[in-house]
């Protein structure tokens, strides 16, 4: 399962990263704590979260996620889209709460 | 001995919005080293952890890696108000972090948990009001 793939069945919005949805979607993960997620996500994950700030990118990166997906309509900061762009990493919109989109992603993880 | 790598980066107070920048250059050298990922995953999150608190609460600092053919040796010191009570420092879930660093999304008081977790040795010594230090040895 591919980033593309959760865009299409979760009517995620794309800020950017759009010639990226070919990453590998492994697993998800959802947090707002930054330690926590930098503790609990692995690599190829989706990461669920209510955070907009640039900080979210380095995450990221280091975690080596699949995309990042802010919750609630959040909208990412400028510097967000500008970093996670030059990294390559999707950034999706979604109006849903964070346990519904994840609870949706699980499902699509594991039919 | 082969020849041992070594650099040095500074990190300055504050400055969130380079949070994650020395990590992410690491990892980049780590990887070019040949270090395994999970070995190279362990030092950016503990390089990582230690930027993030330079950041939130000492003046400047420094973060040093030397890698030598047996390890990766982590060298992370400070200007700042140091720790007083270290052992408290390292539990889980405290934090003085304030609620500018907290909108964040740092301070679930983590970090310093997270950085023992991913060292083979970690030693950690601060003295108040000049600075904090920490050394973490993780096995290659
Ligand atoms: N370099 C430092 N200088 C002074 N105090 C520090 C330093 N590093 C950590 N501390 C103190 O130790 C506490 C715990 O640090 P730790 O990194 O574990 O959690 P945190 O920074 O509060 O939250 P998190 O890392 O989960 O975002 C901090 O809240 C702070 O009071
Ligand atoms: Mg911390």
């Amino acid at each position: 399962m591919n980033v593309a793939f959760l865009v299409e069945k979760l009517g995620l919005k794309v800020r950017c990263g759009g010639d990226r949805l070919d990453r590998e979607v492994s697993g998800g993960y959802a947090g707002d704590l930054l330690s926590n997620v930098m503790a609990g996500s692995k690599s190829g994950d989706v990461w669920v979260t209510c955070q907009a700030h640039q900080n979210i990118v380095a995450v990221s990166v280091l975690k080596e996620h699949s995309g990042i997906i802010l919750t609630q309509g959040r909208e990412p900061d400028k510097e967000t889209i500008q970093r996670a762009s030059q990294e390559g990493i999707p950034l999706l919109v979604t109006e849903l709460s964070g346990f519904e989109i994840a609870g949706r992603i699980y499902g699509l993880l594991h039919p | 001995m082969t020849q041992g790598h070594n650099y040095v980066f500074p990190v300055e107070g504050e400055r969130f919005d380079e949070a994650g920048k020395v990590s992410v250059q690491v990892k980049q050298i780590l990887k070019k080293i040949g270090i395994p990922d999970a070995v190279l995953r362990r030092a950016a999150i503990a390089i990582y952890e230690s930027e993030v608190n330079i950041i939130s609460y000492a003046i400047h600092g420094t973060a040093s890696l030397q890698v030598t053919d047996d390890h990766i040796l982590i060298d992370i010191q400070d200007v700042g108000p140091g720790i007083t009570d270290i052992e408290q420092a390292m539990e889980q879930g405290y934090s003085t972090a304030n609620d500018h660093i907290r909108a964040m999304g740092f301070g679930a008081g983590m970090g310093l948990f997270n950085i023992k977790n991913c060292s083979d040795i970690f030693e950690m010594s601060s003295e108040e009001g000049k600075g904090t230090h920490l050394k973490i040895t993780i096995n290659r």
